[in-house]
């Protein structure tokens, strides 16, 4: 570690690993509640259940993401972090905002928490991952502002890089579009298009740059490669990203009363979005072949190349499957949404976090690399998760097609609740998988307390210091 | 890549493609803002109808069910609840109300959400208006969502 303040990353990470426990606890829950439909009724309703997974997920990512900028930018940038006790200060209030936010879900019905929160003065509850209450919204919006201002100063005061000025990008973007979620018009066509504005153009426009910049990064550092190669790969990369991704949302007009137009946009555009993740994993696989030296962290390395597979195969095989309208006017709304959803999220953005928190956590903790046996338990805890994911998102999508056949295609379809019980093998298989999953988590918390020898470090002939 | 493909080169097609694509996107939202008045079944949004969507909102109805294909998966789509039950809000409301309190043994249930009369005439009249969006093909495929 080269700046003192790059440390603040380490609570940062130590909060999302927190959250991120309690989002596979709600989705185990939630698996249950598939198969045994009583499951923790009345405390517990579905939908609660729902928002607890889906909230803490994106509360963690978000840990994740301001945890790698500090990280990142003053190393980048060649300075101390501009600010370090705004950053302090501005975790423990997003974690205060967050963990109250999720008590609320749990410990008073949804409407009274609304009402508490007096919603009605700026009606914002209530729809899909945007359930936060309004008051939490605007917490959201601060600590963002804050942050940016934060990491903004220190790139802008110190050395531009194309690492850091991407990432700003993208993290300007992500507060910019988060904005949307302000606005909840009673016309529900309007209301579902820009809705979008926040989900879609989130995760399949600048969170791609931030996922690109932070890959980038690490690979850097592990391989040693040159960094003019890593910045022509980068900017290819999210040029790409943007050019499908931003006509791409199309694909989600298909259906809700916007013009026709979008089915044939929004096919052709989505239908090239899987192109920068097939270039994420060229590029790494790439520079990690032409690496010029051999990083004792081998599991950060494992981590990098992991997270471009699996988002490739998560959002781009995945995503492909059901994004031309054709297609979609049958699986739209389906299992094979979440099955989707599932490993696209987990390929990208879990996997590009705990790439990060792989790589930086032994540095901060006063280590180049953690020692032989926590690698190991590492190891097997990224081929337990990434192994598990994808039988939940087979079983998923196999669900998927059971209920598009019975539901959707054939001449006298069923009604939905029949159609779930057919599914109900299936959806044990998903459960089942889901606690190996959590499996693979518990041993990945416990792999930062395993203790033994360091790795060795073998130099390789080319190699370059630090 | 070859280096006759230059870091410059990557650069302007990022802000240029980046830049283009946003334009393309404003003027497109632009356009399909005023196209939905034909599609989007706004003359029928009375006050009921906005009470309506606001307790969907409120309950968080849409944690369990689809409408017009988004939300979640636990429960079924309501975009055409309307239509399948017969046109009739009163079934609707029937419904709605008679879900038991505890739930049912074994099976997946709604929650007794305790409505008054008013509310749930206005979610029904919120489901009414949602099953009179012209959507693309007329999705739902089908009655059963
Ligand atoms: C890492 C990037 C991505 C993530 C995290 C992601 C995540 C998701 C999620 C969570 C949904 C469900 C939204 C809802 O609740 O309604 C969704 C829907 C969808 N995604 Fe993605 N996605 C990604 C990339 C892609 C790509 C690259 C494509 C196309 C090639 C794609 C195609 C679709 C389509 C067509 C739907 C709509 C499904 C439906 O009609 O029900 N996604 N995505
Ligand atoms: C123990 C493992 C897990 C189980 C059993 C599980 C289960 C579920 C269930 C039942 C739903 C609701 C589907 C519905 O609406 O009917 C859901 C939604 C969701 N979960 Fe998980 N989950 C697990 C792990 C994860 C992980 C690791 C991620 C993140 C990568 C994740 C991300 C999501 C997302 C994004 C949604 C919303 C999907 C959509 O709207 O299409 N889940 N999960
Ligand atoms: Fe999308």
């Amino acid at each position: 570690m080269k700046y003192e303040s790059q440390s603040i990353a380490k609570m940062y990470f130590i909060a999302a690993i927190g959250l991120f426990i309690g989002q596979i606890l709600f989705g185990a829950i939630m698996g249950m509640q598939y198969v045994s439909g009583d499951f923790l009724f009345p405390e517990i309703p579905f939908n609660v259940a729902r928002m607890v997974h889906t909230n803490l997920l994106i509360v963690w990512l978000l840990f994740g993401f301001m945890g790698s900028a500090y990280y990142l930018v003053p190393e980048e940038s060649g300075r101390e972090l501009y600010a370090p006790w705004l950053a302090k200060l501005m975790f423990w209030i997003f974690l205060a905002a967050g963990v109250l936010t999720i008590l609320g879900y749990l410990l008073v019905p949804y409407a009274t928490l609304a009402e508490i929160t007096m919603n009605d003065l700026l009606p914002t509850m209530g729809r899909e991952f945007l359930e936060q209450p309004t008051i939490a919204k605007i917490g959201i919006v601060i600590v963002v502002l804050a942050f940016l201002y934060n990491i903004g100063m220190t790139i802008l005061t110190g050395r531009k890089t194309v690492i850091t000025l991407v990432l700003l990008t993208g993290l300007v973007g992500l507060a910019v579009f988060f904005l949307f979620a302000f606005y909840v018009p009673d016309n529900l066509v309007l209301d579902k298009y820009f809705w979008w504005f926040v989900v879609h153009l989130w995760v399949e426009g600048v969170w791609e740059l931030i996922m690109a910049s932070l890959l980038a990064y690490v690979l850097i550092k592990v391989t040693g490669v040159d960094r003019e190669v890593v910045e022509k790969w980068l900017y290819i990369i999210i040029a790409m990203a943007l050019i499908s991704g931003l006509i791409g949302t199309g694909h989600h007009f298909f259906w809700i009363g916007a013009p026709d137009y979008w089915q044939w946009l929004g096919s052709v555009f989505s239908a090239i979005e899987p192109i920068p993740f097939v270039m994420m994993t060229l590029f790494a696989f790439n520079v990690v072949k032409n690496r010029r030296r051999e990083h004792p962290n081998k599991v950060a390395v494992l981590w990098a190349l992991g997270t471009a597979v699996m988002a490739l195969l998560g959002a781009g095989v995945w995503g492909f499957l059901h994004t031309l309208a054709p297609v979609n006017y049958y699986t739209h709304g389906t299992q094979l949404t979440a099955a989707h959803g599932h490993m696209a999220f987990f390929g990208a953005y879990v996997m590009v976090v705990l790439t990060m928190i792989s790589y930086s956590m032994p540095i901060m903790r006063g280590k180049k690399a953690a020692n032989v046996n926590a690698q190991k338990l590492e190891t097997l805890s990224f081929w337990l998760m990434t192994i598990s994911m994808s039988f939940i998102t087979v079983f998923l999508t196999i669900a998927g097609f059971i209920q598009v056949y019975w539901q959707r295609y054939i001449d006298n379809p069923l009604p939905f609740m029949v159609v779930q019980d057919k599914i109900e093998t299936v959806y044990w298989l998903r459960e089942i998988s889901g606690l190996v999953f959590l499996l693979g988590l518990i041993i990945y918390v416990y792999s930062f307390f395993a203790k033994g020898e360091d790795v060795v470090e073998v130099v390789k002939d080319n190699a370059v210091t630090s | 890549m070859r280096e006759t493909f230059t870091k410059g080169m990557a650069r302007n097609i990022y802000y240029g493609g980046g830049v283009f694509f946003l334009l393309v996107l404003i003027g497109l939202t632009a356009d399909t803002v005023t196209r939905i008045s034909t599609t989007d079944n706004r003359e029928n949004i009375t006050e009921q109808v906005s009470a309506g969507k606001r307790l969907w909102e409120i309950n968080d109805c849409v944690g369990c069910h689809s409408l017009l294909g988004e939300g979640a998966y636990f429960a079924p789509e309501l975009a055409n609840v309307y239509t399948r039950f017969g046109k009739s809000t009163e079934a609707i409301k029937g419904f709605i109300k008679s879900r038991p309190k505890d739930g049912i043994p074994g099976r997946r249930s709604m929650p007794q959400f305790n409505f008054t009369e008013e509310e749930l005439e206005a979610l029904a009249q919120f489901l009414k208006y949602v099953d009179g969006i012209k959507t693309a093909r007329n999705w739902p495929p089908n009655i059963q969502g």
